[in-house]
């Protein structure tokens, strides 16, 4: 027997299909060289994994521990990613397309426009690579938080639903915004998903990772 | 005792007052942190010099972008700082170190990164003379050895980062070390020579080929600066 192997899911939109919010060349190589990247790693660590446990050695799967959590959630995170993103001018980058949530967002934020503020500023007090979430806390009553966590370490804390997020590394932006990423967080709501993150607002913790079983 | 007390904490008050009520007294203090404010330091080459490992486009935004906000942000959080301290303000003086750590080690290490560059032709690439080199020798066999190490470190970081050369002040030893970040290379261990590996130092020239960019700094990497720091 050997271990699953994951692959790159297909992007469901062209690669120019987020412009101008999101330049073509970025997604291109987010898409196929990076999030590859990872899977890659991911994958080449996972059988070390395998073969480790067969042969009941302890100190190797520790070992491993990290390039699992670094590229495991990096491969976690860029999926989530691009289903959270949409075409730019869709109707899915509504905020009314996630009505449940949006009524649950104005209830914890006031309203909207204080609700991307906040989130803004997060994404921007990021010191180093990272991401933000917007988070549903199913054990706490499935209220809502604004997470940020870094490098690739991904938001699978038992109770934890990923509802939507953004990649701040300096890959997801730089060859378009340079050192603008004020500019880059501002754009991004041009483009995010609604719709998904509704979905996964109301669904089960399980549902929001089924993009990840489907790329094995 | 207790006159000492008292007079430090009449001293305390007086100060307190002139501060709300005397604008004047704030712009003076004002000026006197002036004095005290960090700068972004000249690169002692032009952009273009390290082209073509590293492109005179990446060379401009990283020193005057990326540095000069570690710089004006550093200075920020350290005026805010001063207040907190002249406040007795603890919890404020906490909530912002990790700005000043942040901040203040990127200026610190952008600048000593600057130093340890140079084009080729003025020392860029050239290998290191004296006492370091035979630290490298002993250490890790060869200076090809040496840097095949350090790419190594380099790659495998995960996320924003430097990896630096470093001396342990308590041996005199040296090693390669891995910081996440900005944090800056303080304490036990004594800064050598740094490369930094966030995307904003490569991405415009090497996108996601960042091996590559990790084999070309080496070309303009000056081992004189790093010697001088070398005791
Ligand atoms: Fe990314
Ligand atoms: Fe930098």
């Amino acid at each position: 027997m050997e271990p699953a192997t994951y692959s790159l899911p297909k992007l469901p939109y062209a690669y120019n299909a987020l412009e101008p919010a999101i330049s073509a060349q970025i997604m291109e190589l987010h898409h196929s060289k990076h999030h590859q990247t990872y899977i890659t790693n991911l994958n080449n660590a996972l059988k070390t994994l395998f073969t480790a446990a067969k042969d009941n050695d302890v100190p190797t799967q520790i070992q491993l521990q990290p390039a699992i959590r670094f590229n495991g959630g990096g491969h976690i995170n860029h999926s989530l990613f691009w289903l959270n993103l949409a075409p730019h001018g869709s109707p899915e980058t509504s905020f009314s397309a996630a009505p449940k949530l949006g009524e649950a967002i104005k209830k914890t934020y006031g309203d909207e426009e204080s609700f991307k503020k906040k989130f803004n500023a997060a994404l921007l007090g990021i010191q180093g690579s990272g991401w933000g979430w917007l988070v549903k806390f199913e054990n706490e009553g499935g209220r809502l938080g604004i997470v940020t966590t870094k490098d690739q370490d991904p938001v699978v804390g038992a109770g934890e639903v990923p509802v939507f997020g953004v990649d701040m590394w300096e890959h997801a932006y730089y060859l378009q915004y340079l050192n603008g990423k004020a500019a880059y967080v501002e754009n991004i709501w041009q483009v995010i998903n609604w719709a998904t993150a509704e979905q996964r607002f109301n669904g089960p913790r399980e549902d929001a990772f089924s993009a990840l079983k489907a790329s094995m | 005792m207790s006159t000492t007390l008292l007079r430090t904490s009449t001293a305390r008050s007086a100060l307190r007052a002139a501060s709300s009520q005397n604008s004047k007294r704030v712009g003076l203090a004002g000026v006197a942190f002036a004095r005290g404010k960090a700068t972004l330091p000249d690169l002692p080459y032009d952009y273009g010099a390290l082209e073509p490992a590293i492109s005179g486009k990446i060379m401009e935004l990283h020193h005057d972008k990326h540095h000069r906000t570690y710089v004006n942000s550093y200075n920020q959080a350290e005026e805010k700082l001063a207040e907190a301290e002249q406040k007795e303000d603890i919890p404020s003086k906490i909530a912002l170190l990790p700005l000043i750590n942040f901040h203040g080690g990127g200026h610190t290490n952008h600048t000593l990164f600057w130093e340890n560059l140079a084009p080729k032709g003025s020392g860029g690439g050239e290998p290191p003379t004296g006492g370091l080199s035979k630290a490298i020798d002993t250490s890790y066999g060869s200076l090809d050895a040496f840097k095949e190490k350090f790419n190594t470190a380099l790659a495998g970081i995960q996320g924003s980062g430097w990896a630096w050369l470093v001396q342990d002040t308590q041996t005199g030893s040296i090693s390669i070390k891995t910081y996440a970040n900005q944090d800056a290379v303080v304490g036990q261990f004594r800064p050598i020579l740094g490369i930094d590996a966030w995307e904003h130092a490569y991405y415009l020239q090497y996108q996601n080929r960042k091996a590559e960019y990790f084999k070309a700094v080496w070309d303009v990497v000056n081992w004189k600066a790093a010697e001088k720091r070398f005791k």
